[in-house]
């Protein structure tokens, strides 16, 4: 903003993993003093491997960092640190069991004086008008006060660099805000910053210039006030591609899943579910928002009937009007009355695949009871069903025998809700189906969500971004501590009703 | 009669190799290594130290030995036997990245046949009629007393009454009680622990510190064997003696919850309970000595259980416990 003095320079920055492809090829980017860069582009067009090499996590196989003028080699991230370069990653760096301070120092040297180092940290959050509980576990924190943490901890070593990866991704609207808040502070005290994210709205708001990589490659960068999130799509697509949402209109919504008086506590005593009642429709999506945590994972595994209710009912209504009672079922038991239910866990890779085995192999989890011979499983329809899943939703994949975990967060999550829909469900369950994947990959997976929705299944969506939900859903189901606070129209609500609605009970 | 005055003592005899064992097995498993190699590695501290002692009492005439030499030579033979031990298991598991438990378990068989090998070939070449060497000279400079011990009646039989190494275990588990706790090193190496991607993010040298933590556990653990054979056991060495001392002082870290300083105490009630059954009236039947044999390791077990169910994270094991770290995995 004040000047363009270069502060880090990037030349044909090449990096290759092993088996795998080139993460980035000849990358040169400039990142100038007191400006707010944003760092666009899909998923695995190597974002995230071309900071980690500026932040020391990687060393680049070929090209020229030049900090301040001075070619500089980056073994490690001591050495980033040295340089005044702070990386805060997307998913955090931080020892749970430790408490804020600890974690602030952890890598430091010189000798341990955590009573000065706190006052450092207080000074450092006046100034920038951070709120911290140095005294907090991590494992007591919320996602924003960790992400915090971080924050304070690249600038607590003097990081005049500071690189954010994805930091919105789980922040309400609230609390980014907020976050975009304190970037601005350090912008005026002359910090750079880098800000990895998909989301083209936010890189408006917050950032001075936008630079697009596509397929590990370059692509141009630009001044954000000088263009359009439609320009900035297309750069990073590298092709014109279409930023609405579909919301097709319901039809014949009845309702198919009726919950009463839900209420789960944990192992701990913890009440995850606090008396949670709604109706969800066939031919119709139920979004469900609210700040991770708050009894989204515990809701959908009571309807697969994979959580220990203390008390409710969930009915399932067939299209004749008869119902049964799904509550107390195994997921076995749900399956033998005829109810078709899917469920797309968050874990993929834990509950939803398993990640040493292959595609097919990874269809046949929910075929394995079928086939003619009562000793020998049936790997025929398995594969061919593999095969039209990788076949139709594009999957990119070496083989059909590739292990699941050797693909990219995209591809196997196309997987998994391509098992899933296979079924034709009833009854889909997702929870955070688009979390971690590109533009690309996420429409595909709103429009497969879509055509569920077209061919009568009652869709619940336990989503993250306020914006999406906002233009998929047709009802919004807003959870705060286990709580309903509301369900709202989707065509009328917006995302800062929803923002305040998650966080109503500690406002209140 | 049962009397708690030489009661006290015979358990902290018994206590101070689990002591010297668990302190060790800690520290390394601080740094994310969960080595099963320790009850090896203490029979390897124990038979270089019979070696080093051996070959000095056979190279001076009788009686003529130097306090110090005897002393030294032993010590310095058990502690380069274990650290060997220490880095071998590192190269396998830090460098190699092969699995611990299996690196760990075969240490552990090659450290008793290492023992009971060599322990078999000195009592070949000392020729004696028993299948046991004695090295009572250099023992009496390992058990020498505190002064006093004989003249301050039972505080002197508690307290004074035990070679130096028992006292050096207990300044060793304080000391570590203090480092993990309270400085930067201590902080730095819970935190590989813990997560080693995260303190390789903060730029602490993950692989130092698991190495230099695996092989300093592996010392201390040694001197635990030394301790048995030449204090407890009064310089004799006879194979297989020492016995599942070694699995009693994994069992121990266990109990003290990753805690060296509760080590302390914990050693010693394990000593009692190890050698409680000499105690209890079983008469004929010598099958009850064997059911009370097991008591420390059901009280291990019970620990286990507690621990697991109050499920309070600061007292569950190092988070990345018995996983090998590798940087550039995605």
């Amino acid at each position: 903003m004040n000047n363009n003095e270069i502060a880090v320079s990037l030349r044909n920055i090449t990096k290759t993993f092993v088996g795998t492809v080139l993460a980035n090829n000849n990358v040169n980017l400039d990142i100038k003093k007191g400006e707010i860069l944003s760092l666009l582009g899909e998923n695995g067009s190597g974002k995230t491997t071309l900071m980690n090499m500026l932040s020391g996590i990687y060393h680049p196989d070929a090209g020229q960092i030049i900090i301040n003028g001075k070619e500089v080699t980056i073994n490690s991230p001591r050495d980033a640190f040295a340089l005044g370069i702070g990386m805060v990653h997307q998913h955090f760096k931080l020892i749970d069991i430790f408490n804020a301070t600890e974690n602030i120092v952890l890598g430091l040297d010189g000798k341990l004086n955590l009573a000065e180092a706190e006052k450092k940290i207080k000074a450092i959050c006046d100034k920038y008008g951070f709120e911290i509980n140095t005294n907090k576990k991590i494992y007591d924190m919320s996602v924003s006060e960790k992400q915090t943490v971080e924050i304070v901890k690249v600038l607590f070593r003097g990081a005049e660099i500071l690189i954010l990866d994805e930091p919105t991704a789980v922040l309400t609207p609230q609390e980014t805000e907020h976050l975009f808040q304190v970037m601005r502070n350090m912008k005026e005290d002359g910090k750079s910053i880098v800000i990895i994210t998909h989301k083209l709205n936010e890189i408006q708001s917050i950032s001075d210039r936008v630079a697009v990589l596509r397929q590990g490659e370059f692509i141009g960068d630009m001044k954000t006030s000088d263009s359009t999130i439609k320009e900035m799509t297309d750069m990073m697509v590298g092709h014109a591609v279409s930023l609405n949402i579909d919301r097709p209109e319901p039809v014949d919504p009845q309702p198919r899943i009726k919950v009463e008086n839900l209420t789960v506590i944990d192992e701990e005593g913890v009440v995850k579910l606090d008396n949670v009642s709604f109706t969800a429709n066939r031919g119709e999506i139920l979004g469900i928002a609210g700040i991770s945590g708050c009894g989204q994972k515990e809701l959908l595994r009571a309807i697969a009937g994979l959580e220990i209710v203390k008390e409710g009912k969930i009915t399932y209504i067939h299209r004749d009007g008869r119902t049964e009672e799904l509550l107390g079922m195994s997921p076995r038991e749900i399956s033998e009355l005829g109810v078709k239910l899917s469920f797309v866990p968050e874990d993929r890779l834990g509950m939803g695949l398993v990640g040493n085995m292959n595609i097919a192999d990874n269809m046949m989890l929910r075929s394995y009871r079928k086939g003619n011979s009562r000793f020998f499983t049936d790997k025929k329809t398995p594969r061919d069903l593999a095969e039209k899943v990788v076949d139709q939703l594009q999957v990119a994949t070496p083989s059909l025998d590739t292990p699941v975990r050797q693909l990219s967060g995209g591809n196997v999550q196309k997987v998994l809700v391509g098992r899933e829909i296979a079924s034709e469900p009833r009854v889909l369950l997702t929870a955070y189906a688009v979390r971690g994947l590109d533009i690309n990959s996420s429409y595909q997976i709103y429009d497969l969500i879509n055509q569920q929705k077209a061919l009568g299944a009652a869709v619940i969506f336990v989503g993250e971004d306020l914006d999406v939900l906002v233009e998929l859903c047709d009802r919004i189901l807003v959870l705060c501590e286990g709580r309903v606070t509301g369900i709202v129209d989707g065509r009328t609500t917006d995302k800062y009703t929803l923002g305040s609605m998650m966080t109503q009970k500690g406002e209140a | 009669m049962f009397s708690l005055v030489a009661f006290i003592p015979r358990a902290v005899q018994q206590g101070i190799p689990l002591l010297f064992g668990s302190t060790g097995e800690t520290i390394t498993e601080k740094s994310g290594n969960l080595n099963l190699g320790i009850p090896g590695v203490m029979y390897v501290g124990a038979i270089c130290g019979v070696i080093g002692a051996f070959f000095y009492e056979q190279s001076v005439p009788s009686g003529d030995l130097n306090g110090f030499l005897a002393v030294f030579i032993p010590l310095l033979c058990s502690l380069a036997g274990s650290f060997l031990m220490g880095l071998l298991y590192c190269y396998l598991t830090v460098s190699l990245r092969s699995n611990q438990n299996v690196t760990g378990l075969a240490m552990t068989t090659f450290g008793i046949g290492f023992g009971n090998f060599f322990g078999g070939s000195l009592i070949k070449l000392a020729g004696a009629d028993v299948p046991s060497i004695s090295l009572s000279q250099t023992s009496a400079y390992f058990s020498k007393t505190l002064p006093l011990a004989s003249q301050t009646g039972w505080f002197g039989k508690i307290f004074l009454s035990y070679g130096f190494l028992a006292y050096v275990a207990i300044i060793i588990s304080l000391i570590a009680a203090f480092v993990l706790k309270k400085t930067r090193t201590g902080l730095h190496l819970r935190a590989v622990g813990e997560d080693p991607a995260t303190a390789d993010a903060a730029g602490i040298n993950v692989t130092k510190y698991k190495y230099i933590a695996t092989c300093l556990g592996c010392m201390i653990a040694g001197l635990g064997g030394l301790y048995y054979v030449m204090d407890y056991a009064c310089g004799v060495w006879s194979n297989d003696a020492f016995g599942d001392r070694g699995w009693l002082a994994i069992a121990l870290v266990i109990f003290t919850i990753w805690k060296t300083d509760v080590g302390i105490f914990s050693s010693i009630l394990f000593g009692g309970l190890y050698i409680l059954y000499l105690y209890l009236p079983s008469g004929t039947h010598t099958e009850y000595k064997e059911l009370y044999k097991m008591i420390p390791y059901v009280v291990t077990l019970v620990v286990l259980v507690i621990t697991s169910m109050h499920n309070k994270r600061e007292n569950q094991p190092p988070h990345s416990l018995g996983t090998n770290y590798f940087r550039e995995e995605r």
